[in-house]
C-alpha cells in the first residue's frame, strides 16, 4: 500500500479540519491539541502524524515539547485547490437565484 | 461575502454533497431547473434536450464566443419527482470521464426559502479526485472566466 498520502485527503476528514481550525490562531503541543477533542489521544496523534506527512502541519521544539503549527504554504495550495469547483457551483447557484427572484418579479 | 455553497468530500469516499440553501420558495428552485430557457441562463449552456419525467433524457452544449460547441452532456433522467427530487446520469461527451450519478434532493425551508442538496456518485475515488481538481486544473471555470469577462469591461 502506498504510503504517500493526498493532501486532499487529508482534509476530508472532519476532525482534522478541526485540528487545523485550531491551529490556525496558535502553535499548539500534541497534549494540548489531544484536550480539545474527545477523541482518544493516539486517534488524535494519528491525525497529526497524517497531516505532517503531508506537510501541512510543522513541527518545532521548543525546550522539552513538540509544537505543531501550519504550513501556510501547504494551507495556501489547498485551499486554492477545492475552492475553484466550489466556486464554480457556488456562482452557477447566485446566477440560478438571480434569474428566478427576477422571473418572480415579472410574474407578480 | 459569505459561501452559501458547501462541498462536503469525505477521504476515501466516491461521493461527494453539494449543499446550497436558496432565498427562494421551493417552487422557483425546482423551476430553475426544469424550464429550459432559465436552464440555460443559469447554467451559461445550450440545452439540446430536457426530459423531465422518469426515463427522460437530457443533452445539453456549451460554446465558445466563435460558436464552436466545446462541450457536450448528456444523461438520462431516472426518477422526476416535482419540487422533491431528480435522480439522473451525468456525462461529458468525448472526455476519458466515466459517467457519474446524481441524487438531487430539493426541500422547502420556509415559505421563502428553500434547499438544494446535491449528492455526485464517481465511478471511483481517483474519478472523483480529478473532477474535483478538474476546474483547478484546467481553470475551465466558465463562469468564472464568463465574470471576469464582465469584470474587464468595467476596467
Amino acid at each position: 500500500m502506498n504510503l504517500r498520502r493526498d493532501v486532499f485527503q487529508a482534509i476530508a476528514d472532519p476532525t482534522r479540519r478541526a485540528i487545523l481550525l485550531l491551529l490556525a490562531s496558535q502553535s499548539l503541543t500534541a497534549g494540548a491539541i489531544a484536550s480539545n477533542f474527545d477523541t482518544a489521544r493516539p486517534t488524535v496523534s494519528k491525525h497529526l502524524s497524517i497531516l505532517t506527512e503531508c506537510e501541512l502541519l510543522q513541527q518545532e521544539q521548543t525546550g522539552r515539547e513538540i509544537y505543531y503549527h501550519l504550513n501556510p504554504v501547504k494551507m495556501k495550495e489547498i485551499a486554492d485547490f477545492i475552492e475553484p469547483f466550489r466556486e464554480m457551483w457556488d456562482d452557477r447557484f447566485n446566477k440560478l437565484e438571480a434569474i428566478m427572484k427576477n422571473y418572480q418579479a415579472k410574474k407578480s | 461575502m459569505e459561501r452559501k455553497t458547501k462541498i462536503d468530500a469525505r477521504e476515501g469516499k466516491q461521493d461527494l454533497v453539494i449543499t446550497r440553501e436558496f432565498d427562494l420558495p421551493l417552487e422557483l428552485l425546482f423551476k430553475a431547473y426544469v424550464i429550459p430557457e432559465i436552464v440555460e441562463q443559469w447554467m451559461g449552456t445550450r440545452v439540446v434536450k430536457l426530459e423531465c419525467k422518469p426515463h427522460g433524457s437530457w443533452q445539453y452544449e456549451t460554446s465558445d464566443k466563435q460558436g464552436n460547441v466545446v462541450l457536450r452532456t448528456n444523461g438520462v433522467i431516472h426518477e422526476f419527482v416535482p419540487e422533491q427530487k431528480i435522480t439522473r446520469t451525468f456525462q461529458m461527451e468525448n472526455t476519458p470521464f466515466p459517467v457519474q450519478l446524481e441524487f438531487l434532493v430539493f426541500e422547502k425551508l420556509t415559505g421563502e426559502t428553500s434547499k438544494l442538496t446535491m449528492q455526485i456518485v464517481y465511478k471511483s475515488i481517483a474519478d472523483r479526485d480529478a473532477m474535483l481538481k478538474l476546474p483547478f486544473a484546467q481553470g475551465i471555470n466558465m463562469a468564472h472566466n464568463r465574470l471576469q469577462e464582465v469584470l474587464n469591461t468595467l476596467k
